[in-house]
């Protein structure tokens, strides 16, 4: 733009700058800057917080592995692949990590154990302090044979201190030195128990590594590019099964996937509030072109073209959007910080400063906004015809209307598409929206037509109130749409969760298993049973457990790379956890094929659980062959089970008649239910069996449930924002619909309405609004709330009157409250000067 | 009484020092070319703005002694209303514009009393109608209607005809005076139509806010 009607570009735009000037002491593009300021504000905040995390991940890299390569296996890796590191002159170590009770003072603790050889870590930081309060620095060295070095958390949950002793298998150690930072500790969810260090020297004595034990054997290799490259083409032809390489690239993918996908659904949260703001953009927009029409034709009277027309108005919006959005970004950046405060306890280690990805992010989200939103009625601004200066009733120009939103609409689904960052949840959102927003409009439209034809007997407040809502049918669906989805997440979270998660714990048998011991050796199930026996406690049914890998499929190798699915891959790349038995548990049901009869003993078949061969594609006749510790087994699925996994009673996946496994090396694992009371005993059999490993179930799923607690408050803190642009979709309908107010204040006025039965009437509007957009929000939260009882938790759901009464009397005293404040200005307004106006 | 208004450094004088009384019962008609203040007067006496300077009695009771709820209250038990541009509320029906003064005033028997009005102004079959399906005299109609309902003692009107065209407009006089002496209203018309003027007993003449005559015929 170098000349329009002959101004030069500096003079448009300071014409522009002085008409926004103007615009904005009347109070005219207030809502549409607030409406972006929150949008903004909601994207940056997620934006920036996702952008120190995927920080952490590239800068930690190196950290989470620990070396530049891994070699990772769950047996013993052998010589060739140090020897061969070596000869490419590469440095390597070696460690081996398992689950494992620590002992001190009569408590035992599971824990993450890693015994490592000298030169760990190849690459990160490791940092130890040597007393309480002193100063944490970079030991050089891996900890002394008969030393331990220990996390926080394994220091407070034992009591202990340095110098203290502490047990692990059979042997016993002295904590000299307190880890606060080490290479493999993760950013994520996974990062549970607490965490010891020893040198592997010390290995053997404890006796801990035996049949049965989940045991990573870990080789680091670090060194210059070209040796590295060499080593991994080297490794990618030598692994074997049940080995893997892990470097840079693909460290802790299953970490990478957990933060994303709540990255992703924290995102998709802050577009709900860009969608309430974008339908507060174009209100505002709307009612910005109905108070400009008349200035427009004037202006056209005065010589103006439609170029300029167009250009100064664009040029105001520009303005207001980049202040509008820059304002947000600096919110959304201090937003952060609590977003980040909240998932501290999940993140579990110190996020980077965030970078300046996510300004630009929310400098192109609010002219994105403005773009689908403010600008088709601008061009109809464009053309307002002359002629209006001298008959008002020619109104808004034609190409004003529905169809103007289609750019809207596809600027909102082109940034749910790119939010999901996968088109099959894109997909799926958008439809979950449009299909909410239609059910809502079509439910509003029913309720509105419902009380109407019921209103004529009700008094002259809620008649009229019905009457403005009626009168204004459109708007009146989209403000009890844009209130009712930010209310109804907020129901979601709170009442709702609580509710399912009751119901949950509910349907939980008060004596349920809420231990589990693992690793039970075959020489010690007398012992075990005369234990218990000797504490009064009824011995509990121990299941023998045989770790295998599926190797091949009705004759065919399998490997992961043969599955789409996260699950199936895992499935394929770990061992199985098989069983004999001769009596199916009692919470399994055979949906396909039968139950092993007595003379199936000894016969080479398999019952496999429903939910996993569905996973990894098998069914009814399948012959799978199983590589346990070298020697194969091959077997056909004879019956397909159901499982109830909440029971937490000892269940596997795949089982096999007795006679069958019986000559392979294996463990055995047990489920009971320990009163309160009685929970010392589980410290005192891993004091008797040291091998053994204890799951407190209560425990973890009390961990579990802070976490997801932590979530939760996170992705409230999110919709927030949707509840505020909830608010701002009302006032700038309420703002839209101002000029009208004021004249039917003026008139009741005039007839001699009192300020009482002015606010009244609002008063009786804005409660319908709320009450409706509160039922909507009830209605929707008590379907997902339903769909998620029945589908995903499997637990009876009864509907919480709560829900509803708090959806209408909150929805109905919160819209009234700030509908009110919004109308403030239309009972001050004195008759005779809304006449004259109007005149 | 005074009104002045000011806009920036200058301050506009619309009415000064006009003084006027009318007896109950009596038919005025308040005469004045545009922006001679007729308006603004009107607007005074019903207390539908407040004077610069000086007050308003009407049956005794000072207008400008109450606050604005107050002056609401005595409109709502004493005066009614028919405006040029009609002012009827779009999201209402003929029957609830008709029926809206007496719900304010807590009248029970609103929807009969409206109804009846409405068939007196010629409208029985538009009750259910809304003001934009009406055409202008439908509407100048349903407004009389409305001004009438709740029996006001004092009857304003500002340009009744002003939008409407001759023919209709006549309709709506004569039914406004038909209806006037039929209940016994104190009738109090702004109009510029000497024609209209003359069909009240008395007229004041108002030019450049003062008011220059006051003719009794």
């Amino acid at each position: 733009m170098s000349t329009v009607d002959r101004l030069s570009a500096g003079a448009v735009l300071l014409l522009a700058a002085r008409m926004l000037g103007r615009d904005w002491r009347a109070g005219e593009q207030r809502v549409l800057a607030v409406a972006l300021i929150v949008a903004v504000a909601s994207l940056t905040t997620v934006a920036f917080f996702a952008d120190r995390v995927g920080r952490t991940l590239t800068r930690e890299a190196n950290q989470l592995l620990g070396a530049d390569l891994v070699v990772v296996s769950d047996s013993p890796i052998g010589a060739s692949f140090g020897n061969e590191a070596r000869r490419l002159g590469l440095a390597v170590t070696e460690a081996v990590r398992f689950p494992s009770m620590a002992q001190a003072k009569d408590r035992a603790l599971l824990t993450e154990v890693k015994a490592v050889s000298s030169g760990y870590p190849l690459r990160g930081r490791l940092r130890i302090r040597e007393s309480a309060d002193g100063p944490d620095f970079d030991p050089a060295r891996i900890p002394a044979p008969g030393n331990v070095w220990v996390d926080d958390r394994l220091l407070r949950r034992l009591d202990l201190r340095i110098g203290d002793r502490v047990d692990l298998g059979q042997r016993e150690f002295t904590v000299a030195g307190v880890v606060s930072e080490e290479p493999e500790s993760s950013v994520g969810f996974l990062n549970l128990g607490p965490r010891l260090m020893f040198n592997i020297d010390d290995l053997a004595s404890t006796a801990l590594v035996q049949v049965g034990s989940r045991v990573s054997y870990r080789l680091f290799v670090a060194g210059d590019m070209q040796g590295v490259a060499a080593f991994r083409n080297y490794a990618a032809r030598t692994i074997r099964l049940g080995q893997r390489v892990e470097d840079i690239r693909e460290a802790r993918p299953e970490i990478n996937s957990a933060l994303t996908r709540a990255e992703r659904f924290l995102g998709l949260s802050a577009l709900l509030t860009v969608i309430l703001a974008g339908v507060a953009v174009a209100l505002a927009a709307r009612r910005y072109l109905q108070r400009h029409l008349d200035a427009c034709a004037v202006m056209r009277c005065l010589g103006a073209s439609q170029t300029l027309i167009l250009t100064l108005h664009v040029l105001q919006f520009a303005i207001v959007g980049l202040i509008a959005s820059a304002i947000g970004c600096f919110i959304g950046f201090l937003c952060q910080y609590l977003l980040a405060a909240l998932l501290a306890p999940i993140v579990s280690v110190s996020l980077p400063a965030p970078g300046w990805l996510p300004v630009l992010q929310g400098l192109i989200a609010g002219f994105v906004l403005l773009l689908g939103f403010a600008l088709p009625p601008l061009f109809a601004l464009r053309k307002v015809p002359t002629l209006r200066v001298l008959r008002r009733d020619l109104g808004v120009p034609d190409s004003f209307g529905i169809s103007a939103y289609l750019l809207g609409g596809a600027v909102m689904s082109g940034l749910i598409l790119w939010q999901a960052q996968d088109p099959k949840l894109g997909m799926y959102v958008l439809g979950g929206v449009l299909g909410t927003m239609m059910a809502s409009a079509v439910l509003t439209l029913l309720v509105l037509r419902l009380l109407s034809s019921v209103s004529r007997g009700a008094g002259l407040n809620w008649r009229f109130g019905l009457a403005n809502l009626r009168r204004h049918t459109m708007g009146t669906v989209i403000q009890v749409i844009a209130l009712g989805l930010g209310m109804m997440a907020l129901i979601l979270l709170t009442l709702v969760r609580s509710d399912l998660l009751e119901s949950w714990q509910r349907s939980l048998p008060p004596n349920a298993p809420n231990r589990f011991l693992v690793n039970i050796q075959a020489d010690q199930i007398g012992e075990i049973a005369d234990f218990f026996a000797g504490r009064q406690l009824q011995p509990p049914t121990l299941f023998p457990m045989i770790r295998g890998r599926l190797v091949e499929v009705n004759g065919k190798l399998v490997s992961s790379k043969d599955y789409a699915e996260d699950r199936a891959r895992r499935l394929i790349d770990r061992e199985f956890n098989l069983s004999w038995t001769e009596k199916m548990q009692a919470d399994n049901v055979i949906v396909a094929g039968r139950w092993f009869a007595a003379s199936d003993a000894g016969k080479p078949l398999l019952s496999v659980e429903e939910g996993i061969a569905e996973t990894l594609g098998l069914k009814l006749g399948d012959d799978l062959t199983y590589d346990i510790g070298g020697s194969r087994l091959t077997a056909k699925i004879s019956s397909l089970r159901t499982v109830d996994w909440d029971s937490f009673r000892v269940n596997f996946f795949v089982i096999t008649p007795p006679g069958v496994l019986e000559h392979y090396p294996g463990s055995f694992v047990t489920s009971l239910h320990l009163p309160p009371s009685r929970s010392v005993v589980m410290d005192e059999i891993v004091k008797r069996f040291p091998n053994l490993l204890v799951i407190d179930v209560a425990a973890i799923l009390a961990q579990v449930q802070r976490m997801m607690d932590q979530v939760v408050r996170a992705i409230e803190f999110v919709f927030l924002f949707s509840l505020t642009a909830g608010l701002l979709v009302l006032f700038a309908a309420v703002s839209s619909t101002h000029d009208e107010r004021v004249f039917d204040a003026a008139v009741m006025r005039t007839l001699g309405a009192s300020s009482g039965q002015l606010r009244a009437v609002q008063v009786a509007e804005f409660v319908l609004i709320g009450a409706l957009a509160g039922l909507l929000a009830a209605l929707g939260a008590s379907a997902v709330g339903f769909v998620l009882a029945k589908q995903v938790l499997n637990v009876p759901y009864s509907i919480d009157a709560w829900i509803w009464l708090v959806g209408l009397v909150a929805g109905a005293i919160g819209v009234a409250t700030a509908g009110l404040l919004g109308t403030a200005k239309v009972l001050r307004t004195p008759p005779m000067q809304v006449f004259r106006a109007s005149a | 009484m005074t009104k002045q208004v000011s806009t920036g450094p200058t301050t506009l004088t619309i009415l000064q020092d006009v003084s006027l009384e009318i007896a109950i019962g009596e038919a005025c008609a308040i005469l004045g070319a545009s922006g001679s203040g007729k308006t603004t007067l009107l607007a005074l006496l019903a207390g539908l703005d407040v004077p610069s300077a000086g007050e308003v009695h009407i049956n005794g009771a000072n207008l400008f002694a109450l606050d604005e709820d107050g002056r609401a209250r005595l409109r709502r038990n004493q005066v009614g209303f028919v405006f040029q541009s009609f002012q009827l509320l779009p999201a209402l029906t003929a029957l609830e514009n008709v029926m809206l003064p007496l719900e304010l005033a807590g009248n029970d028997g609103a929807r009969a009393k409206a109804a009846a009005w409405l068939t007196r102004v010629g409208l029985a079959e538009r009750l259910e109608h809304y003001p934009r399906q009406l055409s202008g005299g439908e509407q100048q109609r349903v407004a009389v209607a409305r001004a009438f309902a709740s029996e006001p003692r004092l009857l304003f009107a500002d340009e009744p005809t002003g939008n409407l065209d001759s023919a209709t407009g006549e309709e709506i006089i004569s039914l406004m005076f038909a209806l006037n002496r039929e209940s016994r209203t104190t009738l109090l018309l702004v109009t510029h139509d000497e024609a209209i003027a003359r069909r009240c007993p008395r007229q004041f003449k108002l030019v450049a806010g003062r008011l220059t005559s006051d003719e009794h015929r």
